[in-house]
């Protein structure tokens, strides 16, 4: 009894060998993951920076062969076809996820959750054949709103989800409250539900556009790009994450560089919209406490 | 259709009139009503919650319901508005009669059934993204009213009549979850009451509040009761003794559905109970 354990006795020691090892092994995981994304942010911070000027975003592309010009047509085209997906997949997404929260106990929603599911998991550059059986067929021309709703289609899934998990997450207490007071259905779907969930949908909406907003491979052959600027929705359109793809298979070296640089500012974009969506979280929640 | 049309239609159907839609007219007599319950039974799914109940619920009166846990009290007072069915796969069978209206006619919106018969929750649930006056405001403008005025004097009667107004009148416009859970419950009362009922049921409205609040809302009961007919399930028998003029002792059969035991004047349950697990449950015997 005397001599009890104040020097640890074997079982102790091969525990805290363990206990270490186990938390190295943690921390070089996380620093694996994280590593690719130092990689990236360091290498287009590295690479891009040195091609933004002025003309990048307010230029034209020069016609092949021509240094210098820019690609303010792209970033245009970029926004535009970000406004037309959201225009389209918002509501629908946010219905969806309405209807899949307050109306969704039945077979049908549980089928249509699933599918939804699976819709998030379908390789973007299927999503770009669909929109092009869809809209670019039809119409003979590739186009502005063809990528608009290539990229709505990848939209929807996002927001309708977010939407549901948000409207879930509001207390059902507050749905009897208004119920209680004999107010309609809809309407307390509608101006108490959705307002006391609206920090997650918003939330939901912003990392939607984040994620699109550096979609090519479904704009390939729907919005197909452009060297001019957007002339109608009808016609074809550049888009950032397009133009950079061209630009970067190009032999040019001025391209090269001006590829760099609209990767840059295009994580720049996306970086914006993610701090942008932990703005709104944070207030959105104090809201709801 | 609009809410007035939709209620006009709905009344012509139930022939109760529109109430929500005319709280407007001050011409809105709120008389009292009471209820009289017809063989109710509850269901969730298969199982039985409430079997067979029939009591009537005097008008301007508190009417207690006592009992332990799972005893189907709370299932019971939900059915009193309609609001047991929104819970998934629950039923209900019998009646529950207002003005010599069947609430469960088929004819019979739950909406409208609400408008008339009011109801507190447990927990305090103001809306969270609502000042304390558009909390108030609620029920009057989701019901369709438009009149800023009459709103607003709506607002103000129903907070002095909580007995709220002196504590919030300078603060309206500040979030409902900025007061305390007594204030908030109080809050709840003043939203409930705003729309004019003719009923109010309050489940275990005081269990989530501390005992300075919860005596503010049981002498708030007592005032109410001069203009409304009031249900209150409370697990704390004092209370019961306190403010309700009569009281319900519902007990769980083998089946565990809730059966109504004994009822009466709150007096008689209380000390001189004919059923002897009345008496077991009110001295402390079990439960």
């Amino acid at each position: 009894m005397a001599t009890m354990a104040l020097r640890p006795t074997a079982d102790i020691v091969r525990r805290q060998v363990v206990d270490r090892t186990m938390g190295a092994l943690l921390c070089l995981s996380a620093i694996v993951a994280l590593t690719p994304l130092a990689l990236v942010i360091g290498y287009v911070l590295a690479n891009g920076l040195a091609g933004i000027n002025l003309d990048l975003l307010t230029k034209l592309p020069k016609p092949v062969g021509e240094l210098g010009g820019g690609m303010a047509n792209a970033f245009l085209g970029t926004l535009i076809v970000i406004l037309l997906a959201s225009i389209m997949g918002v509501p629908i997404g946010m219905l969806a996820g309405i209807f899949l929260s307050e109306m969704g106990n039945n077979h049908f929603a549980s089928v249509l959750r699933f599918l939804t599911d699976v819709l998030t998991g379908v390789p973007s550059i299927v999503i770009g054949i669909v929109a092009y059986t869809l809209i670019v067929v039809p119409m003979h021309s590739f186009s502005a709103l063809a990528g608009g709703v290539a990229l709505a289609l990848i939209m929807i899934p996002v927001v309708t989800r977010t939407t549901e998990e948000a409207l879930r997450r509001v207390p059902q207490s507050l749905r009897e409250a208004s119920l209680g007071l004999g107010v309609l259905e809809w309407k307390t779907t509608l101006f108490v539900v959705v307002p006391s969930g609206i920090g997650g949908i918003v939330t939901g909406i912003m990392l939607a556009v984040a994620r699109i907003s550096g979609e090519t491979a479904p704009l390939l052959f729907t919005a197909f790009g452009s060297r001019f600027w957007p002339d109608g929705l009808n016609k074809p359109i550049a888009a950032a994450p397009l133009q950079i793809f061209q630009y970067a298979v190009a032999p040019y070296k001025d391209w090269h560089s001006q590829a760099w640089a609209a990767a840059f500012l295009l994580m720049l974009l996306i970086l914006g919209l993610n701090i942008g969506v932990r703005v709104v979280t944070r207030t959105g929640f104090q809201r709801i406490r | 259709m609009t809410v007035e049309e939709r209620n006009v239609e709905l009344s012509l159907a139930a022939t109760l009139p529109a109430r929500a839609a005319e709280v407007g007219a001050e011409a809105v007599t709120r008389q009292a009503q009471g209820l009289k319950v017809e063989k109710l039974g509850a269901y969730y799914g298969n199982f039985q919650a409430v079997s067979d109940i029939s009591m009537d619920i005097a008008a301007n009166k508190v009417t207690a319901l006592i009992g332990p846990s799972g005893c189907g009290k709370s299932t019971f007072i939900r059915c009193l508005n309609r609001l047991h069915e929104v819970v998934r796969d629950a039923r209900v069978q019998g009646r529950v009669m207002l003005e010599g209206q069947d609430l469960y006619d088929a004819r019979m919106d739950p909406v409208v059934v609400r408008r008339y018969i009011g109801m507190v929750f447990q927990r305090p649930n103001p809306f969270p993204t609502m000042s304390i006056f558009d909390n108030v405001a609620a029920g009057l403008r989701l019901n369709g009213v438009r009149d800023r005025v009459l709103t607003q004097e709506k607002v103000e009667k129903s907070l002095q009549q909580a007995a709220l107004w002196d504590e919030v009148k300078d603060k309206l416009k500040k979030p409902a979850l900025a007061l305390s859970g007594g204030q908030q419950q109080r809050l709840c009362i003043a939203r409930t009451i705003a729309v004019g009922p003719m009923v109010v049921l309050m489940d275990e409205p005081c269990s989530a509040l501390d005992p300075i609040s919860t005596l503010k809302i049981e002498d708030l009961i007592g005032e109410l009761k001069r203009e409304l007919t009031i249900v209150i399930v409370t697990h704390n028998m004092q209370q019961a003794a306190r403010v309700s003029d009569y009281t319900a002792f519902f007990l769980g059969n083998e089946q565990r559905a809730g059966e109504l035991v004994e009822y009466g004047p709150t007096k008689t349950i209380f000390t001189n109970p004919s059923d002897q697990r009345t008496e077991n449950y009110i001295t402390g015997r079990f439960g």
